[in-house]
């Protein structure tokens, strides 16, 4: 590990009126490093993230990132043209509903390629054998190059989605719920392609959910949110295991055993 | 001219507004710049935005053609002519040549045009992004950003599904390096001769905006570097005039399917028969096959 931080987050809130989304939220990320952020519904990890990915302006905090070229800079206040260059080059965002993330009315190969041609790739037999490589990548068979997401299942959306953001080697991921909404067999091969495709790439990545397993299997360091305030945070075995917060061991004693 | 109307039509107020915005268009090439688009004594679709641009660009000396698919013989070129003769009272022609404002829908003369000469464009549809992008929010920020890798998208699909750039009008270009721009409707096999020695204006009624190309302007058709851009036109020479290097209409003259290729320039293929050209099919070539 370096001894720079890849991403750091200092003092960020955002405030809907009177209420809170989130407030004082501060961590580092390092490189290669999985951070999953916990909590039920309104707890405000949607909005942190949000803020983080510059889909939303914070109120008040930074969001330091160590780009390629100047080093850590504040990505609340760059410009909007490097904003929109970075989430498509060093930043990827894959959200929960893979309808939302994909271009339902463009053929798979075109979903894929598309991050590489907004970065100038104009070579189509190039273009075509990455997206032939990353569906490869995420289990989806090349003779469904040409189909659209819309003849796709839940679980292959989504790894189509997976594939189209990584497919430009970002060094930060975002991920919003990325197993919600699928059923539990697909969700266990979408984890176990996330988790080999994170360590194979050296990805540092952010998942927001509310699945306890899918932290467990995937994130070194976890962070559990209530009411917008991050009330507990630490390795992923120790705040599991070893709950401090009462929030905390009431989350982890609600989850069901089978 | 009926003393009705304003010269051209529209009144001294809206032609200046609408110079304006022409202004700016030259002055930054291939940029949408909105107006404040008037209605017209015709539906939108037949030319609006390409009439209010050509009434305020015209002068009382100036000779005016207007073609429609290349032809000055049909519906929309003859309304339109008629139009400006009787509001304008100007000079109307059929020969390219001897105009100094040419209005056209989905065709650019074949003959070279010149510095003195205005093309003006019937555009539909000004936003090449529409299609793929919906939100003219967004597609106003890709265009102010330089955003342009979704156009190439649809190209990609284009080479997936077809096995070629199957779009074959209203083929993207890229103005100066800078702005992508829809060349209207007109046939790809045109798009080279956009970088043209007479100034080109483009205006959109209904979607209310004006786009603008100086002369000599660069205009380069997208592409993939594996997938060039290729002009393409039917393969056969013009059955009236012969000509090999023009763009074709097919005509079908029975229920067999029997078709002629005709040039699609009415005025081009008739100044090429004066000239003594003939085709397979030309009235000349007819009569000796006969005799």
């Amino acid at each position: 590990m370096t001894d720079t931080p890849l991403f750091s987050v200092r003092d960020v809130s955002k405030f809907y009126g009177g209420r809170i989304g989130c407030k004082d939220v501060s961590f580092d990320l390092w490189p290669g490093e999985v951070m999953g952020i916990v909590g039920e519904s309104g707890s405000g990890k949607s909005t942190l993230l949000n803020c983080m990915a510059g889909h939303l302006t914070p109120d008040q905090g930074q969001v330091m990132f160590d780009t390629r070229d100047q080093g850590m800079v504040d990505t609340v206040t760059m410009s909007e043209p490097q904003r929109r260059m970075l989430s498509r080059t060093d930043w990827a965002f894959v959200h929960q509903h893979a309808r939302d993330g994909l271009r339902m009315n463009v053929s798979a190969g075109g979903n894929v390629g598309e991050r590489l041609m907004a970065v100038g790739a104009r070579h189509y037999g190039d273009i075509r054998d990455s997206a032939i490589d990353w569906l490869g990548r995420v289990e989806i068979a090349e003779t469904r190059i040409d189909d659209r997401p819309s003849a796709f299942s839940g679980g292959m959306m989504q790894r189509l989605q997976i594939a189209r953001n990584l497919v430009t080697g970002p060094r930060l991921v975002f991920m919003d719920e990325p197993t919600g909404g699928l059923d539990v067999s697909v969700q266990a091969r979408l984890l176990d392609l996330l988790r080999s495709l994170v360590r194979e790439m050296g990805l540092s990545a952010i998942i927001v959910t509310h699945d306890l397993a899918v932290v467990r299997l995937l994130a070194d360091r976890l962070m559990v949110m209530k009411d917008g305030h991050v009330v507990e945070n630490g390795l992923t075995d120790q705040v599991l295991d070893d709950p401090q917060h009462a929030y905390t061991q009431l989350l982890v004693s609600s989850v069901l055993q089978v | 001219m009926s003393q009705d109307y304003n010269f051209a039509y529209l009144d001294e107020q809206t032609k200046r507004m609408i110079r304006r915005a022409i202004l700016k268009g030259l002055a930054i090439p291939g940029y949408q710049v909105p107006f404040a688009s008037r209605e017209m004594p015709m539906p939108y679709g037949w030319g609006t935005g390409g009439v209010q641009v050509s009434a305020a660009t015209l002068t009382p000396d100036d000779t005016m053609k207007v073609i429609d698919q290349g032809a000055d013989d049909t519906t929309n070129a003859v309304s339109i002519r008629k139009f400006f003769q009787k509001t304008a009272d100007i000079d109307v022609t059929e020969e390219t040549s001897k105009a100094t404002v040419i209005q056209t829908r989905h065709r650019i003369p074949e003959e070279d045009l010149r510095e003195d000469q205005i093309l003006v464009y019937q555009v539909p549809i000004p936003e090449p992004l529409r299609f793929l992008e919906p939100r003219e929010t967004e597609t106003r920020k890709m265009h102010a950003l330089e955003e342009y890798g979704l156009m190439h998208v649809k190209l990609y699909e284009d080479i997936a599904r077809h096995g070629n750039i199957a779009t074959a009008y209203a083929y993207p270009v890229k103005v100066e390096g800078r702005y992508v721009m829809d060349p209207s409707p007109i046939p790809k096999f045109d798009n080279p001769k956009m970088e043209m020695a007479g100034i080109q204006l483009f205006g959109a009624g209904r979607e209310q905006r004006i786009y603008a190309l100086p002369p000599y302007t660069q205009v380069v058709s997208l592409d993939f570097d594996d997938h060039p851009f290729d002009p393409s036109k039917a393969d056969a020479p013009c059955d009236l005039c012969g000509a090999t290097h023009t763009y074709l209409d097919e005509v079908i003259m029975d229920d067999a399917g029997t078709a002629m290729f005709v040039c699609s320039d009415t005025d081009y293929c008739r100044s090429r028969r004066e000239a003594g050209h003939t085709g397979a099919q030309s009235a000349a070539q007819l009569h000796e096959v006969n005799a």
